[in-house]
Parts: structure tokens; C-alpha cells; sequence
């Protein structure tokens, strides 16, 4: 059974989360991200959740870092001056290996730039934005059902891969209404479970995912964002160690990036293909159902990080992939890595969507 | 079970100096929390970072070695997704009173039930002796080699007048005292603060003529004002001397508290 709702894109999130099964929300308000923070505070403590509004930013992360170890599904929302706030305490996850959902809708930076229009300016630092060598899970949601689904996704992902997943929508999607259709249920994928007695951080499948030892179980495990050996003690001296650890934190999240690849491919043997994610996605559908043309081909990514690279490469005959982002061209470069035909920028700061004219002008620049 | 019980043995030996006060406030901190039929697995000890931080790391349970400053902020996290476990937060002068000082006032504000121990070596032991929020005046460490011009922190009267529940001040000298006032702290619901003035010979005894710990203990002995005689020297308007600091269970009430154990 499913039921049809009309819901902001922020309601569609923390609905997302609710059925997610999150009990646990720690963060500071900010625009555009409110409604998520808000929603969750009028929801969670009838379910038998918490909701907490902290001091900052840091503490808002912190709290949900906390909360996860006591085995809770734990969330924070926020956008661009709060998520760089957050920076030192995502690194703390990753290396603490703490499963957590952060979302940022993106407004337009740099500092408190423009608070409320749409922008897509955090997708770098999300990536690369805390210190050290780190590898992250972003998903980028482009309809208010995607504000929905990939919430979910967003949980099941921190659980399955121990790490901080990040929600990277924008103002577009957060602040629009849309249809959308609230399934009953949705799936659960469980974080792994912990072989009693054993070292709390021993790996021992090829995923390099080790069993999750909540507090509470006996298990009296020591966690640190210190460099730590298998049993979770510190150990910051020893390089192999070191390397041993930042390579398996990274490995697990880099050789699944087929398994986690999440995107559609719309005419694949077209010649001139656009790539987008979050709201620009939604400029590139009109130009798509204004032009029936199979020559244009669209790329249209959700899971953003670890980038889908193998889709690229589905598009066998092009000669051009086009890129409107909210940004000057974050992801594009990360495009450039991967093909071998020219990449084709269209950047775009100030608030506003491209405009359908903008994307199709592209298409007819002669080569 | 007695406190050593609640040891991680298999971490010793510790990363301390000889002659840190650290030790001894780890022992009558645990020889409190032995008293209280805490089970393990219900116990978990939050930390930031600095040498006093270290100390979950060598206790027997469930533990967080967090960011600089940041312990309460995890600590508020644990105790609000469950309630049933009992928080205990170690944390050092400038992990809590400058990087952190803002989640120590409002864990304060909120009154949230979990104890905060506060090892005050007043200076930055773990960096190499840098000024703290704590420094008293005319102090000398790296960072004020020409003597603290600061005023530092009254971290008791802070978290008083920010709303805790139990407040104590002692000083490593005072085993017997800190152990119970940790016991009380505790017992009390709410947010607990014990501040523990304390020795670090590396990075403040050696550049403000401690170079002997037992100078420096023997300097926090006669240095302590016991609150009692304090209020009695109020009381009769008599001079209260200022090089001394004050200790004793300074704040104990009952005001709403979060977090409580259900
Ligand atoms: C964000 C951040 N800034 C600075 C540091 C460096 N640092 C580590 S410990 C410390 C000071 C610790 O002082 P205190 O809390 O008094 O602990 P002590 O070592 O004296 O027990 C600093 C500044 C850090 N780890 N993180
Ligand atoms: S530097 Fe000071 S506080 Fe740190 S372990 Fe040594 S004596 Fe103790
Ligand atoms: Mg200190």
C-alpha cells in the first residue's frame, strides 16, 4: 500500500528518515534546511525518538556521532556555514567508522553568501573537505520522491558501509512542493553484526567492513579518532598501521562505487550527452521532452560519491558531455578525469535554475 | 569489585609523566563510580582531546576519545538516544573552558544528567605547555612567556551560574574529599561539574617553580579555602584571602534536569 502526498521536498527528507527508522536527531537551525529540523522535532518525540537542538553546528554532529553508538539511526540537516562547521567531526566519523546521515541543502556561498536561493557549491567539500585522506558517500536527490527514497538509501548505506552519508540536496528540491508517494514500509539493510569477544575494529570479509560493536553490549570498546590498531587502541606512531587503516577506510567505500552507482542512462547511443544531478537534472528533463531528439543523451546521477564512473563509459558514442551544475563546475572536472571527448561546463551561481534556452543554446555551439 | 576493576590493563602502561596528577584523579574517580553498582556495560566515559582526555582509554568500558572540546557535545548525544547509561565525561582546562566552553555552558543550561570532571593543570599539558583559560595571572608558559595578563575562569562559578545541578571544586591533594564529592556528583541527577586543580610538572610546574611535585601538591593544600570557612569568614566580614581558591561542594540543588534516567 502506498498513499499520495503533496510535501515539501525538507518534510519528504525527514519523512525519509522516519521511515527509515531514525531516532535520533541533534542539529542547529539554518536556511535552507529548517523544515527538516523542524519536522523532526515535532515527529520524533512521539515515536519514542529524541530530538535535540544543540548549541552549533559541531555540537550537532557530535551529538548524532554519540547517539549512532548507542546502535540509534541518527541524523543532522544543515547547509553551506553549518556543513563547514561540521568538518572536523565527519573526519571523526570516518575514522571512527560511525554510520550517520548528514543533509546539506546547498545554498549559494562562499561565507553566508545567499541564504535562500538554490546552489550546488559543497560538492568538493563534501568530498574533500575534511583533513587527511577520506573517502565519503554523497547522494544527490533531484525530485521531492528523491528527497524521500535517497534519505532512506542515505541510512541503509551508513549502516551496510559504517560512514557518514551525506544527503546533498539543494535549495530547488528542498523548498518545492511536488506529488510524491509515501510507500508503507521501505527496506532496512542492518549494520553488520559483531562477533562477540573479538577485536572491535577486526575486518574480516573482502568489503573491509568490520561488525559494529554498540555501546551497551558488553563488548567495552574504545573508540578514538586517533590512528588505532584493530582492537581500537591508539597506535598513532606506526606508518604501516597508519597506511593500513586510511587504505582500508577508503578501499571500502572506492571498491563498491559500481555496487553503490546509482543513475539512469537516457539514449545512450547519442552523441551529445548532458550529465546532472540534484535540481539542473530537472532543466535537462525539459530540454529532453522538448527536443525528442535520441542524438541528445542524458546521464542522471544520484550517487554522486563515490562517482558512477562506469556510466560514463555507457555512452559509447559521445562526442561531447555537457555539464549544468550550480556550481563552476565542481563535478565537471571530475568528468574530465574519466573521458577521453571534450567536457562542456555550463556553470551557474546566483540562485536561479538554468533555463532550458541556456542548456539548448549549448547544444547548437559549434563544435 | 573494587576500582581496579574497572582498569583496561591491557592499555598500561600510560602515556602520563611521572609525577602527574592525572593518575590519581582517574583512581578517585573510578573508586566513586565503584560505589555506585554501575553495571560496565551500562557506563560510558566521553573524553576531547588533551592529556586528561586520554583517561577513557584505560578504563573498562565503552568510551569515546572525541575532538578537542568537543567530549559534552558526544556526551549529550549518547545520553539523550539512551537514557539508561550512565555518562561520565573527563575532560582537561582547555579542552572544556576554551575550545569547548561553549558546549560546557549550555550541557549547564540544559542541566543534562551526566558528571563532568575537570582536570586543571591550568595550561595545555598534551601541546607542550601553551596558556590556558585557566592560567592564573602573571603565570609564566609558551604562549605568555612575559606572565599571563589574563584573568582566567572561575570554572565553578561558570557552571553554577549556567544552571548546574552539582558543582565541586578539589584539588589532587584531596583524595579522600574528591571521591566523595565524585560520588555525589554522581548521585545527584543533573548536570554534575568537579573540578580538579591539579599538577602538571612538565609543562607548568617546570616554568612556575614546581619543579618538585610534592611543592606543587603541598602549594594546592595550602592554597585551598574550604568553602565552610569561607562562609564563615563572610559571614563575619573578615578578609577572605585572595591567593587562595575556594573548595568544597559549592552547588548542589534540584532544578529540572534532562536526560534523566527514565
Ligand atoms: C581543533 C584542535 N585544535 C587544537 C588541537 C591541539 N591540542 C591538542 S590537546 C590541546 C590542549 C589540551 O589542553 P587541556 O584540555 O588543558 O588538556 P591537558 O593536556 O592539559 O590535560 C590542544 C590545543 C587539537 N587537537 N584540535
Ligand atoms: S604534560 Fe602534564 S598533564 Fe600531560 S601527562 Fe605530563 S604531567 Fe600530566
Ligand atoms: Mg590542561
Amino acid at each position: 500500500m502506498t498513499r499520495i502526498e503533496f510535501w515539501q521536498g525538507n518534510i519528504a527528507c525527514a519523512e525519509g528518515a522516519l521511515a527509515a527508522g531514525c531516532t535520533f536527531f541533534g542539529g542547529y537551525p539554518i536556511t535552507p534546511s529548517t523544515e527538516v529540523a523542524e519536522h523532526m522535532a515535532a515527529k520524533l518525540p512521539k515515536r519514542g525518538g529524541a530530538f535535540i537542538q544543540m548549541e552549533d553546528e559541531i555540537a550537532g554532529i557530535a551529538s548524532i556521532i554519540g547517539a549512532s553508538w548507542t546502535g540509534a539511526r541518527a541524523m543532522t540537516a544543515t547547509s553551506g556555514p553549518g556543513f563547514s562547521l561540521m568538518m572536523e567531526n565527519i573526519g571523526f566519523a570516518i575514522m571512527t567508522e560511525t554510520p550517520c546521515v548528514v543533509v546539506n541543502v546547498q545554498r549559494g556561498g562562499p561565507s553566508t553568501g545567499q541564504p535562500t536561493m538554490s546552489a550546488q557549491g559543497d560538492m568538493l567539500q563534501v568530498r574533500f573537505g575534511s583533513h587527511g585522506d577520506i573517502a565519503i558517500i554523497a547522494l544527490c536527490p533531484a525530485t521531492v520522491q528523491e528527497m524521500f527514497e535517497l534519505t532512506v538509501k542515505a541510512f541503509n548505506l551508513a549502516d551496510k558501509y559504517r560512514v557518514p552519508v551525506f544527503l546533498m540536496a539543494d535549495e530547488t528540491i528542498g523548498h518545492m512542493r511536488e506529488k510524491i508517494i509515501v510507500p508503507d514500509t521501505v527496506e532496512r539493510v542492518e549494520r553488520k553484526p559483531f562477533v562477540a569477544g573479538t577485536p572491535a575494529f577486526r575486518v574480516t570479509d573482502p568489503d573491509n567492513i568490520p561488525g559494529f560493536p554498540a555501546f551497551g553490549t558488553g563488548q567495552h570498546v574504545h573508540v578514538t579518532g586517533l590512528t588505532h590498531d584493530e582492537r581500537g587502541y591508539p597506535c598513532a606512531t606506526n606508518p604501516n598501521l597508519h597506511m593500513a587503516l586510511v587504505k582500508r577506510l577508503v578501499d571500502k567505500i572506492e571498491n563498491a562505487r559500481d555496487e553503490m552507482a546509482d543513475y539512469d542512462v537516457i539514449n545512450p547511443d547519442a552523441g551529445q550527452v548532458f550529465v546532472a544531478y540534484g535540481a539542473p537534472v530537472r532543466t535537462v528533463m525539459q530540454v529532453m521532452h522538448d527536443k525528442k531528439d535520441t542524438n541528445i543523451g542524458f546521464l542522471r546521477i544520484r550517487t554522486v560519491w563515490p562517482f558512477p564512473e562506469k556510466a560514463l563509459a555507457e555512452f559509447k558514442n559521445a562526442k561531447r558531455f555537457i555539464i549544468p551544475e550550480m556550481n563552476l563546475g565542481q563535478i565537471s572536472r571530475e568528468i574530465e578525469r574519466h573521458v577521453c571527448v571534450p567536457v562542456r561546463s555550463i556553470p551557474k551561481l546566483g540562485g536561479e535554475l538554468h533555463t532550458p534556452e541556456e542548456l539548448v543554446a549549448v547544444l547548437e555551439e559549434k563544435a | 569489585m573494587s576500582y581496579d576493576d574497572w582498569f583496561r590493563k591491557d592499555r598500561l602502561p600510560h602515556i602520563f609523566c611521572a609525577g602527574c596528577g592525572n593518575g590519581t584523579i582517574i583512581n578517585c574517580t573510578l573508586a566513586a563510580i565503584d560505589q555506585m553498582n554501575w553495571k560496565k556495560e551500562e557506563t560510558i566515559f566521553v573524553s576531547g582531546i588533551g592529556c586528561s582526555s586520554r583517561a577513557p582509554g584505560y578504563i573498562l568500558t565503552d568510551s569515546l576519545h572525541t575532538t578537542h572540546g568537543r567530549a559534552i557535545a558526544f556526551a549529550t548525544g549518547v545520553k539523550m538516544a539512551k537514557p539508561d547509561f550512565n555518562v561520565v565525561v573527563f575532560t582537561g582546562d582547555g579542552d572544556m573552558a576554551a575550545i569547548g566552553g561553549n558546549h560546557f555552558i549550555h550541557a549547564c543550561r540544559r542541566n543534562i544528567d551526566m558528571t563532568v570532571v575537570c582536570m586543571n593543570n591550568q595550561i595545555y599539558g598534551m601541546t607542550g605547555g601553551q596558556g590556558s583559560p585557566t592560567t592564573p595571572k602573571g603565570c609564566l608558559s609558551s604562549t605568555t612567556p612575559y606572565g599571563c595578563a589574563e584573568t582566567p575562569f572561575d570554572l565553578c562559578e561558570l557552571a553554577t551560574a549556567a544552571g548546574a545541578n552539582f558543582v565541586a571544586r578539589w584539588t589532587s591533594y584531596h583524595v579522600k574529599e574528591l571521591e566523595k564529592s565524585v560520588k555525589a556528583g554522581l548521585e545527584t541527577p543533573g548536570f554534575s561539574f568537579i573540578e580538579v586543580l591539579t599538577q602538571c610538572p612538565t609543562a607548568f610546574g617546570r616554568r612556575n617553580k614546581f619543579r618538585q611535585v610534592i611543592d606543587h601538591v603541598e602549594f594546592l593544600k595550602s592554597h585551598s579555602l574550604l568553602k565552610a570557612k569561607r562562609d564563615r569568614l563572610v559571614e563575619k566580614h573578615e578578609h577572605v584571602p585572595e591567593d587562595m581558591f575556594v573548595v568544597g561542594e559549592l552547588t548542589r540543588r534540584n532544578r529540572p534536569a534532562l536526560g534523566v534516567k527514565p
